[in-house]
């Protein structure tokens, strides 16, 4: 029990006053610059542990010959792929500012094999992904958003404005307007909603989620706090 | 057959018909051109941290050489063949046509999750999945685990293989003897090799959860990771967040600049103090813990419009960012793939 409970508990709370303290007393700083090392190669590391349990699913799923197992062996081949010409630094070359270290070269150009890969999957992928969201969030919006009250007539004006604005298509619109009125064209109306109301809205929401941060911070070290430990004390 | 298989065989018999036209017609479709050029390097003497410096120098006098390959647009390729014909400087990749291929037809199975779920959008779900797994390893293996973990424990190797440029201490952690309190370069040395010393562990620690037995282990380092990043955030998050967006809330209320007529100051202020309203009205109707009445009520009434405007415009802002992607994309088909389209002028 003390392995699994007391002690992650002593260095969570060690480390996060190490970490507060450091940032008052200038002579710690050293400290908190280690932390952050470590901090940095660890989450380095548990990318290899998000592999690891991606094997681990994929390799039970194909085993079992589960629903889709086919679709588990092509994750897999396309991560094995992936990782064996990237940690290879297949066909790269080396830099030319030091060509006697073979592997001092720059693999994220399209000139070699991980690179083609960024450029040619990984990247269309993503990019197309994010892109299919537009028309997600176009039709979940057509069918949410009502203008029932005042308030979400509001909201639906304002994403109009906006949307409106930033496009060519705003500009022309209202393109006709005299200058004593410049501030109604879409364009200006749109800055002046986002630079003005916008930001008061999202100053406010900014300061209340550092507080909230801040007092379930504050929970953690003083140990009030200990969800994330009873999920991770089992084993 | 069911009618959902017959429109995907129309719709793909009609895409392939269109796409073969699409071939035999102008100046075709989908290829891409690359420049060769060369890199030819021999040793010319000693920096003055002793590390070897390289010039240029013909390629039968190389050290070190090998070949680039540049993309240049295929109106380069039209004029090199022009100016030359056969030419062999710029050309056609191969590799790099396959790959936009590759990417076109990716692209196009995401988009066919539009209209139903089917194999194909599985299929680059799937290689989405393993190809961005593994690229992330990658880039954190080689731009954090290898400069700074291997880089501390394995210096002189780091230095022959990867990274000329690093530093070989003078101490090493298996040889006390060399170790020389005295040495300005000895604390600083030690620091960095003691935390990635720890670093090993906690990693080590963290992939024991991959075991069958003994997961529990894992606990500590996330334990040192939630603990550190609640002390880092309890002071940043203050300081950056809480501080500074009270400092600009205030700020933005004072008149800044001397000499201005009442009118001017009024204009000129306007914002501010309807950004100062807003932020606290705002903050009114966050206070949970007094009841909604009075002055406070109507303060948060007011928050609440404040706020249907924020999340409007931030509704607006995402899909003007999603129509973004979505159009980049389709002049990644019109034009990089069909050459339908050619606004950058890289054709003719």
């Amino acid at each position: 029990m003390i392995a699994r409970q007391a002690v992650p508990l002593a260095i969570a709370i060690g480390a996060g006053l190490l970490m507060a303290v450091s940032y008052f007393l200038r002579p710690l700083g050293w400290m908190s610059e280690s932390a952050s090392e470590i901090f940095n190669v660890v989450s380095a590391i548990a990318f290899v542990l998000g592999a690891g349990s991606l094997l681990k699913a994929n390799l039970s799923t194909i085993s079992r010959r589960d629903r889709g197992w086919g679709y588990a062996a092509v994750t897999l081949g396309a991560f094995l792929v992936t990782l064996v010409v990237g940690m290879g630094k297949m066909g790269v070359n080396p830099s030319p500012s030091s060509p006697q270290a073979a592997w001092s070269g720059d693999q994220q150009t399209a000139e070699t094999p991980f690179g083609w890969i960024y450029e040619f999957v990984l990247s269309p992928l993503s990019a197309t992904m994010f892109a299919l969201l537009a028309f997600f969030v176009a039709s979940a919006a057509f069918r949410a958003f009502r203008a029932k009250n005042a308030g979400a007539a509001v909201l639906l004006v304002t994403a109009f404005v906006v949307l409106l604005g930033r496009t060519y298509a705003g500009v022309v619109l209202t393109d006709w307007m005299p200058g004593w009125a410049s501030g109604l064209r879409l364009e200006n109306l749109s800055n002046y909603l986002m630079g003005v109301f916008g930001s008061a809205g999202n100053r406010a929401i900014l300061i209340g989620i550092a507080l909230g941060v801040a007092a379930t911070s504050l929970r953690i070290l003083l140990g009030l706090d200990r969800s994330w430990l009873s999920r991770e004390g089992g084993g | 057959m069911t009618r959902q298989r017959m429109t995907w065989i129309v719709l793909t018999v009609v895409f392939v018909g269109l796409l073969v036209a699409r071939g035999f017609v102008g100046q075709g479709l989908g290829r891409v051109y690359v420049e060769r050029g060369e890199v030819s390097l021999a040793k010319d003497g000693r920096s003055d941290q002793g590390e070897p410096v390289w010039r240029t120098v013909p390629r039968d006098q190389a050290e070190h050489a090998w070949i680039t390959w540049s993309r240049v647009t295929p109106k380069a390729f039209a004029e090199a063949q022009a100016k030359e014909p056969g030419q062999d400087r710029v050309v056609l990749s191969w590799p790099r046509t396959v790959g936009l291929w590759l990417a076109a037809l990716l692209t196009l199975a995401i988009f066919s999750f539009l209209y139903a779920d089917n194999p194909a959008y599985k299929l680059s779900e799937s290689i989405f999945v393993g190809v961005s797994a593994a690229y992330w390893m990658v880039v954190g293996f080689w731009e954090t685990l290898v400069p700074k973990l291997f880089g501390a424990i394995l210096p002189g190797t780091v230095k022959a293989m990867v990274q000329p440029s690093l530093k070989v201490p003078a101490f090493s952690p298996w040889a006390p003897g060399t170790w020389d309190a005295a040495d300005p370069a000895f604390w600083p040395w030690m620091q960095q090799w003691g935390s990635m010393a720890i670093a090993l562990v906690f990693g080590v620690m963290m992939l024991w959860r991959l075991m069958p037995r003994g997961g529990w282990i894992a606990g500590w380092p996330l334990a040192f990771i939630v603990g550190m990043t609640a002390g880092r955030r309890m002071v940043t998050q203050v300081e950056s967040d809480l501080m500074a967006q009270a400092e600009a809330t205030m700020q933005s209320v004072l008149p800044v600049t001397p000499g201005l007529s009442a009118w001017d100051l009024f204009w000129g202020t306007l914002p501010g103090i309807l950004v100062l309203v807003g932020v606290v009205c705002c903050l009114c109707y966050f206070l949970f813990s007094v009841q909604h009445r009075g002055a406070v009520g109507g303060a948060a009434r007011v928050g609440v419009w404040y706020l249907m405007i924020t999340f409007g415009a931030a509704f607006g802002f995402t899909v003007m960012g999603r129509i973004a992607l979505l159009a980049e994309r389709v002049e990644f088909l019109l034009d990089d793939w069909l050459w339908l389209i050619d606004p950058n002028h890289l054709r003719s």
